[in-house]
């Protein structure tokens, strides 16, 4: 129990060595025993403070804070393609589709955790990570593997990796009872972006803080397709338009050796999908309405100095609607679906710290989800999952481990007599070590092996002539090794972090949708395999050239090499899966200088194929972008204005992430904003 | 001052990293694959890849018996200023006259091209286009795309008349609902409705429509209705596909002159060709999760029966792992099959001799088709 207070300690200086209005982006991860639901917000010292990183036992990144903020991403999938491992299918615009894939093994593997409660989508899986803004969040923190901590509820463990989104907590300084800060953001294609944030301190111990933002784009940006000697042609992306409304409300409180926090969330849109740009057809006219709504709640509180609980609980509803019209554009088949979904979750994780070096924690998570769709002959799936995760840590000076094991059973009534409903029992196993050889150099040696799984989802098992009910799960086993070094100087160079893992991963029984006896009836199967070899190297250093004058530099590098192994009879058998490149990385460079801010950022995502079949019809040339911005606080009187301007795709690159799918070019947003 | 040093490395790195280059038109990969032939009348074949929905996929390819070369997707070559190249999923490809026609049923044409080069002439536009045939200097169409009534999901099918001379669409007519293929015996039109936009409500019928008056009536046949192939004797072969649960695929006669169903072969025939008096066909019928099992036969049309069970005499079937298209050289029987694997990579292409060994195969574009032979 001391040494977590001195950990706490530890958290704080952290935190003070945030320059005034530049923040480097931290790589490492804080202490081993932090919560996700708990924050420390420090107030910000204008002295320069050396940072200092602790060692972490899992592969972790964070953009926070102002770093996060002077990024100029529109979505938190538009931040994420600055993480090490981390590929990203965009289709396009501000209000295309964005899936993230971590380390290859696949976007269903991926935990989206907002507030430390897991998303979820039981109907296909995936989380359209380009409907979270910015506005509202205040880290986002990946970890491969899974968080460094025992004392999390048994849905943190059940994933291959994990994505946290925390939103801004609300902090006050002495005196202050209230905050308010009003944005504004412009941009290309008819962008407007208004949003307003309101923190307010009820009580001592309660705050409230609520935020509402609305999202208006055209989506109508120029793109270009040319060969050499051929054609060239421009156009202008059309159905791309979006219009959401996002609201939320949260109230923090404070007890005795704890804490509790419940939000409620809506999210509300309406958007077209622009589609796929082939010959005779640039524009699609299909068209998509959704709703998301979830409650939820924390709570935790340590009792004495052995013994920790958590509670969680959530109520989510999730709408869409979708529309193809033959009266918007006669070529359409005529769709008109609804989905309906619901999902209830609680969590209980019990954490028993019977020595300062050794804890261990319990948890017992169950989650019921329903789906209700207007397709024909649709069976209306319930499922239920219970969740167990026992775990146990071990905390020595220059030695740390943690060991996990995570008992699923899941079981899907259907509405069908002829066949019954899917039913799991699943165990997922995982060790993490780290070891620091060196009592006063700030070097790690690190390692982890773990085992996870997905259950297919209701598209996967029940969709009206696709569904094959028979579907096992998808597991995914993954071995890291790694190595992390920090140094702070004195000089110029005030700080030097580096990162380096290498990683072998498998995915089995990989669900993949395959063609029966024609073109217009699929299935799904377990055929896949695929391996993964890669290596994330994340290096950054800060220069401190004078009091209000530095800059960091951060550099990602990822190297994949992700093989489909699925048929070896196939010809193209061992060839890259689709779209993972071999190389990819990106540089942030954030400037300080007095008042003002610069940034500037680059992505690079080297050649890759939209096939297994790695052949030349198939290869996709590499991207890249570079993004600038400028920014400059002033304040006045109790005010503080900020004002940014940003230029993205600065050399105007016409691309694609995704084939037939093309990517805005250079484009600019304008943002004011206003604290009080 | 450190300031300006960083800006000029980050001008010069943008600099350097912005001469991402133009591509050219991707050139076609040619193989030789067999010794050179000398037919008196036919010059080669043309193989029409569908592609993958969404992914402008659709690639043309050309086997020269005079040369005894594959050449696989020769379109952006030959046409480096069509926008796109050949476009989103091939449906159908037919040799009428001195042109070559090509349905692109996600890219909404027909694209038409000198049959000798394949380069570009014009396009029809056809919204949701399906197959095609010919006579009399007029081509016909079928669609998807009917007039939109006021229930957007039953949404009848049409057939576009056009003249091969001009391009210019001539005529039109409301058919069943997703019609498929057609062909015209006794001056009369015969469309296969499908209905699959309808699912259980499958259509059942074939339409006929009268070549003079543009009038159309229906015969019932039998649901999900697919393919149409004429014999000499004023005879037309039918294709159901079944309904994927109960009810399986079969075969159906048709007498063109007292325009009703006259036989049922029950045999499955996912695709089929009529070759002087011999009909051969391939069936992909798909069981649930069972191993696929294929068959490729001969049905003897003067006989009517089927005489030969498995035209593939030297075991090549066993590699085939979802056959798909299937031609007959007329001039010297070449069997011609192409195995559309996994959709998703590309195929295969399978030339065998009459007597059923295999003669040479090719690798294709993705999911092979649809045939063309040019004369010389």
């Amino acid at each position: 129990m001391v040494k977590f207070k001195t950990f706490l300690h530890v958290c704080r200086s952290v935190w003070v060595a945030l320059l005034l209005s530049c923040s480097a982006v931290v790589m490492a991860q804080d202490s081993l025993r932090m919560d996700s639901v708990r924050l420390y917000k420090i107030p910000e010292v204008t002295v320069l403070a050396q940072r200092f990183m602790p060692q972490s036992v899992t592969p972790v990144q964070i953009l926070s804070g102002k770093a996060l903020e002077n990024l100029t991403s529109h979505s938190v999938a538009d931040a994420l393609r600055y993480f090490s491992g981390m590929q990203i299918k965009d289709y396009g615009g501000v209000g295309g589709l964005k899936t993230i894939n971590i380390r290859s093994m696949g976007t269903n593997h991926v935990g989206v955790f907002y507030d430390g409660i897991e998303l979820g989508n039981a109907q296909n899986g995936t989380i359209d990570l380009g409907k979270f803004s910015l506005d509202n969040m205040e880290s986002i923190t990946l970890y491969n593997g899974e968080k460094n901590s025992t004392f999390q509820s048994a849905k943190d463990f059940g994933s291959s990796g994990n994505v946290y989104m925390q939103s801004k907590a609300p902090y006050f300084e002495k005196g202050e009872t209230y905050h308010i800060s009003a944005k504004l953001k412009a941009g290309s294609f008819w962008t407007v972006n208004p949003s307003l944030l309101w923190e307010q301190k009820l009580t001592e111990k309660v705050s409230l803080s609520s935020s509402v933002e609305y999202l208006y784009t055209t989506g109508r940006y120029k793109f270009t397709y040319q060969t050499l000697g051929g054609y060239d042609t421009t156009a202008i992306r059309q159905n791309g338009d979006v219009n959401a409304l996002r609201a939320e409300i949260g109230l923090y409180g404070k007890v005795t050796d704890g804490h509790w926090r419940t939000k409620a969330y809506f999210y509300n849109s309406k958007r077209g999908y622009p589609g796929a740009v082939v010959r005779g057809k640039f524009t699609h006219e299909d068209r998509q309405w959704d709703s998301n709504f979830f409650l939820q709640s924390s709570f935790q509180k340590s009792f004495g100095e052995i013994y920790s609980l958590m509670l969680k609980g959530k109520y989510a509803y999730d709408y869409l609607h979708y529309l193809a019209d033959p009266n918007r554009d006669a070529s359409l088949m005529y769709v008109n679906n609804t989905y309906h979904q619901q999902e209830v979750y609680l969590s209980n994780a019990n954490r028993f710290q019977w020595f300062d070096f050794w804890d261990t924690n319990l948890s017992v998570d169950v989650q019921w989800n329903g789906l209700d769709a207007n397709l024909y002959n649709f069976v209306y799936p319930n499922r239920y999952t219970a969740m167990t995760a026992l775990a146990t840590a071990f905390y020595f000076d220059q030695f740390k481990c943690q060991a996990s094991l995570l008992a699923t059973y899941v079981h899907d009534k259907i509405n069908t007599d002829s066949l019954s409903g899917a039913h799991q029992f699943h165990l997922a196993p995982a060790v993490y070590l780290s070891y620091q050889p060196f009592k006063k150099i700030d070097l790690n040696l690190r390692a982890f092996y773990k085992q996870s799984m997905r259950m297919p989802t209701f598209n996967d098992l029940y969709y009206t002539f696709i569904g094959n009910v028979n579907l096992k799960p998808e597991e995914t086993t993954q071995y890291n090794i790694g190595v992390t070094y920090n140094q702070p100087f004195d000089g110029i160079v005030s700080l030097l972090t580096c990162q380096v893992d290498g990683y072998f991963n498998q995915v089995t029984n990989k669900i993949i949708a395959t063609p029966t006896s024609n073109f217009f009836r699929w299935t799904m199967i377990n055929l896949g395999y695929v391996e993964i070899v890669g290596t994330d190297v994340m290096l950054q250093t800060n220069f401190t050239f004078a009091k209000e004058i530095g800059l960091s530099a951060r550099l990602n590098y990822t190297y994949q090499q992700a093989r489909d192994l699925g048929d070896p009879s196939s010809p193209y058998n061992g060839g890259q899966i689709p779209y993972i490149p071999w190389h990819s990385g990106s540089l942030i460079l954030n400037a300080l200088v007095k008042s003002w801010s610069f940034n500037y950022s680059f992505i690079y995502t080297g050649e890759r194929y939209s096939a297994s079949a790695n052949i030349p019809v198939n290869y996709e040339q590499p991207w890249y972008t570079h993004d600038l911005s400028v920014s400059k606080k002033m304040t006045w009187k109790a005010v503080e204005l900020q004002l940014t301007v940003e230029v993205n795709n600065l050399l105007n690159q016409q691309y694609e992430v995704v084939r037939s799918y093309p990517m805005p070019g250079t484009n600019f947003r304008l943002i004011a904003q206003v604290k009080f | 001052m450190k300031f300006r040093n960083v800006f000029l490395i980050i001008t010069i790195t943008c600099v350097a990293f912005s001469c991402r280059k133009v591509l050219p038109p991707q050139p076609p990969v040619v193989d030789v694959v067999d010794t050179v032939s000398n037919l008196s009348k036919i010059k080669g074949v043309y193989v029409l890849n569908e592609g993958n929905m969404g992914s402008n996929s659709c690639t043309l390819d050309y086997f020269d018996y005079t040369s005894g070369e594959y050449m696989c997707n020769i379109f952006p070559t030959r046409n480096p200023h069509v926008v796109k190249e050949l476009g989103d999923v091939g449906n159908d490809l037919q040799i009428y006259g001195s042109k070559l026609y090509a349905v692109i049923n996600c890219s909404h044409l027909v694209e038409v091209m000198d049959a000798v080069s394949a380069r570009h002439i014009g396009t029809i536009e056809i919204p949701n286009g399906r197959y095609l045939t010919f006579h009399d200097g007029k081509g016909y169409v079928t669609s998807y795309s009917g007039p939109v009534s006021i229930d957007p999901s039953a949404r009848l099918g049409y057939v576009a008349e056009f003249d091969t001379a001009s391009l210019q669409v001539t005529r039109e007519v409301a058919v069943g609902y997703q019609p498929e293929e057609l062909v015209v015996v006794n001056n009369k039109l015969y469309v296969a409705n499908s209905g699959g936009y309808r699912v259980p409500n499958y259509d059942r019928s074939v339409s006929v429509v009268d070549l003079a008056t543009f009038i159309e009536k229906k015969i019932d046949v039998a649901i999900n209705l697919h393919r149409l192939r004429k014999d000499a004797y004023g005879r037309i072969y039918v294709t159901s596909r079944g309904d994927f649960q109960g009810t399986g695929a079969n075969t159906y006669v048709i007498d063109a002159v007292t325009d009703s169903v006259i036989d049922t072969l029950n045999f499955v025939a996912t695709n089929l060709t009529v070759t002087g008096d011999s009909l051969y066909f391939i069936s992909a019928e798909w069981s649930n999760m069972s191993a696929n099992s294929f068959s490729y036969g001969v049905y003897d049309i003067k006989q009517q029966r089927q005489v030969v069970t498995n035209f593939i005499t030297d075991g090549t079937e066993k590699q085939i792992t979802r056959p798909y298209g299937i031609a007959v050289n007329p001039e010297n029987g070449d069997i011609f099959v192409t195995d559309a694997q996994n959709y998703l990579m590309p195929g295969t292409l399978y030339c065998f001799t009459p007597h059923g060994k295999l003669k040479w195969h090719a690798i294709t574009g993705d999911i092979p088709a649809h045939f063309a032979f040019l004369n010389k």
